[in-house]
């Protein structure tokens, strides 16, 4: 009695609502807002304070009155311990608990989404964002230096100089290396979205997992679980500033937020499959 | 075994945290029937629906859905059918439209080039064609509702589960949806609606399964429900109440006045048979009706508990 059917298709409309709703909401515009208001402070406290080096700021901000290039890089490391973990918190975090609340949940699996699928959309939204926030922090960085700062070849850590145009590339380099960092705890969340029908919740307990994976990473006591640490890596993206870049830093972050997605992956997959929807 | 019905449930039971919600539920919803399921609030009706679709899992039992078994062959069978489930559930932040055409992408089978008409149609059955654009946290509870209904219809279905589709509705909006809900059934496809209201289950459906305190008490046809209609009462209204006491006591029946009617018990006969025999005894007839016993009396022998009459 039905028409003919189509063939089904795999999910690509799903995935594309999902991520065209997900940079619809104004709370994904306010958080990516916030985090590109990191580079513009840092660059306008830099501006004004511009007198002589105390010497003991972080290397990254004593480069940024010299180079307006090294704003971008600076606002990346100063969001990576808590602004990005916190707002790929909220956006992981409210994958699936969100759905519930909203009840938006057992109207998608009803249409029906599949379990499986709605959590493969699910992260790959999530991590579309995770490689966003780092891009707008280093967007905004760029454009508050050129603003700000006079701009020329980038001294690396190793010593050697590179051109305007390499020294971009670098910088989107270190964009991608954080996005990639941010995976594994957008697995985490999502695991942790899949436990509770209440989203801040789970975004809550999302953030607090990563810090408290920075926390741990910091005791010596525990030297031996700190290369399996979500975030050991995490400030590793400078390595990508010696020449030649340092990739088996790069790499070996991949492995590990690899190993984190595969995990917690399969723990939202048995959890999520199996669970009564009762919101 | 299954022929012919489009929901069949065997020992279908669900038990949360050592409670039973629902137990040991033999439903059978003839394919093509707009199949009322009755309870009170707490019966168990929710439960059983999200059984069906897949969303919570049974303690115990099976259920099939378009002869197919649920949640198994979910991916096969859940695009063939519409849903409303424990009330609308939308993102406040998007408009009646956004929020319709997210769900329909997350229908595998649902064909992208026509979602935007169906959308388009879906809105207009259901009266929403103008709040279309509005984001849904303006809408007002009966916006969301028929927003939810708008949704169940974004595809030609085969079955249509509406779980209590007239709460929150002003009695406006409640008449329309009973009129939806049985003009649905008329495009061909078996509707099973859920409802604590009597009324409306009597005057939307031809089956009904009553519940209580999550077992099945009964179910059938509503004549089957109502049980031997020995009661039924001819109500007549004349200018001529003489001429038809005598006509209706010459074919046989017991008439009497009461009020401005005459009444007579039908002891089985039907009504389209006597209008003649009044007609040609000169009978001038205004008008006739049938008063049926009443299924409320009955359900109220079931259950042991009264059912709201009217919203
Ligand atoms: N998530 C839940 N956890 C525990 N008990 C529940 C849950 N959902 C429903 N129940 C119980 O199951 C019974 C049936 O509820 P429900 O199916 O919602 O009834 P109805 O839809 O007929 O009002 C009630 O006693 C209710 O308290
Ligand atoms: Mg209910």
């Amino acid at each position: 009695m039905s028409s003919p059917e189509p063939r089904a298709r795999i999910g690509l409309p799903l995935l594309a609502t999902e991520i065209a709703v997900l940079f619809r909401r104004k709370r994904t515009w306010a958080m990516l807002l916030a985090l590109a208001a990191v580079p513009v402070l840092v660059g306008v406290a830099i501006r004004i304070a511009s007198g002589p080096d105390s010497g003991r700021a972080p290397s990254f901000l004593s480069q940024v009155a010299g180079n307006g290039l090294f704003v971008g890089i600076a606002a990346l490391v100063l969001t990576i311990p808590l602004f990005l973990p916190l707002t790929v918190g909220v956006v992981a975090g409210d994958t699936i608990a969100g759905e519930a609340a909203q009840g938006t949940l057992r109207y998608l699996l009803v249409a029906p989404a599949g379990r499986a699928r709605l959590l493969v959309v699910k992260f790959i939204g999530a991590a579309v964002f995770c490689f966003a926030a780092p891009l707008v922090v280093a967007a905004a960085g760029t454009l508050t230096g050129l603003a700000l700062f006079p701009v020329g070849p980038v001294t690396l850590l190793s010593g050697d100089q590179v051109g305007v145009g390499e020294g971009l590339l670098r910088l989107l380099l270190l964009a991608l290396y954080t996005g990639v960092s941010m995976l594994g705890l957008t697995a985490v969340g999502l695991f942790v979205s899949t436990l509770t029908d209440v989203p801040v919740g789970a975004m809550a307990a999302t953030v607090v997992l990563a810090v408290t994976s920075q926390v741990l990473d910091q005791l010596p006591q525990l030297e031996a679980i700190h290369p399996f640490l979500l975030s050991d890596s995490w400030l590793g993206l400078v390595d990508l500033l010696r020449q030649p870049p340092e990739w088996s830093t790069f790499g070996g972050n991949a492995l590990l937020q690899l190993g984190y997605v595969v995990v917690f992956g399969a723990l939202a997959y048995g959890r999520f499959t199996t669970r009564d929807v009762l919101a | 075994m299954s022929a012919g019905l489009a929901v069949e449930t065997d020992g279908l039971g669900k038990r949360f945290r050592g409670r039973d919600a629902v137990t040991d539920l033999a439903l059978a919803v003839p394919a093509g029937s707009v199949f009322g399921f009755l309870g009170p609030n707490g019966s168990g009706k929710t439960t059983t629906i999200r059984m069906l679709l897949g969303l919570v899992s049974p303690t115990s039992g099976s259920a099939r859905l378009l002869d197919a078994p649920m949640p198994d062959r979910a991916a096969a069978v859940l695009p063939r059918v519409g849903a409303l489930v424990e009330g609308p559930g939308f993102a406040g932040y998007l408009s009646g439209a956004a929020n319709l055409a997210r769900l329909d992408s997350a229908d595998p089978l649902a064909d992208p080039r026509t979602r935007r008409r169906r959308i388009g149609e879906a809105l207009d059955r259901v009266g929403l064609s103008a709040a279309a654009g509005k984001r849904v946290k303006a809408y007002s509870l009966g916006m969301k509702q028929r927003l939810g209904i708008a949704n169940a219809l974004l595809r030609p279905r085969d079955l249509l589960v509406l779980d209590e589709p007239t709460n929150g509705l002003d009695p406006q909006g409640t008449r329309e949806v009973r009129t939806l809900v049985r003009g649905l059934a008329d495009d061909g496809a078996t509707v099973f609606v859920s409802s604590h209201l009597l009324a409306e289950i009597e005057q939307m459906c031809t089956h009904a399964a009553v519940m209580r305190a999550g077992r099945l008490v009964a179910q059938g046809t509503l004549d089957e429900l109502r049980g031997p209609s020995a009661d039924d009462r001819l109500h007549l209204s004349t200018p001529d109440p003489e001429a038809a006491i005598a006509a209706l006591a010459g074919a046989g029946l017991e008439p009497s006045r009461a009020g401005a009617e005459v009444v007579a018990p039908l002891r089985g006969r039907a009504v389209e048979d006597l209008v003649p025999v009044l007609v040609a005894a000169g009978v001038r007839v205004r008008g006739v009706r049938m008063a049926e016993t009443s299924l409320e009396e009955r359900f109220v022998a079931l259950t042991g508990e009264g059912f709201d009459v009217e919203s």
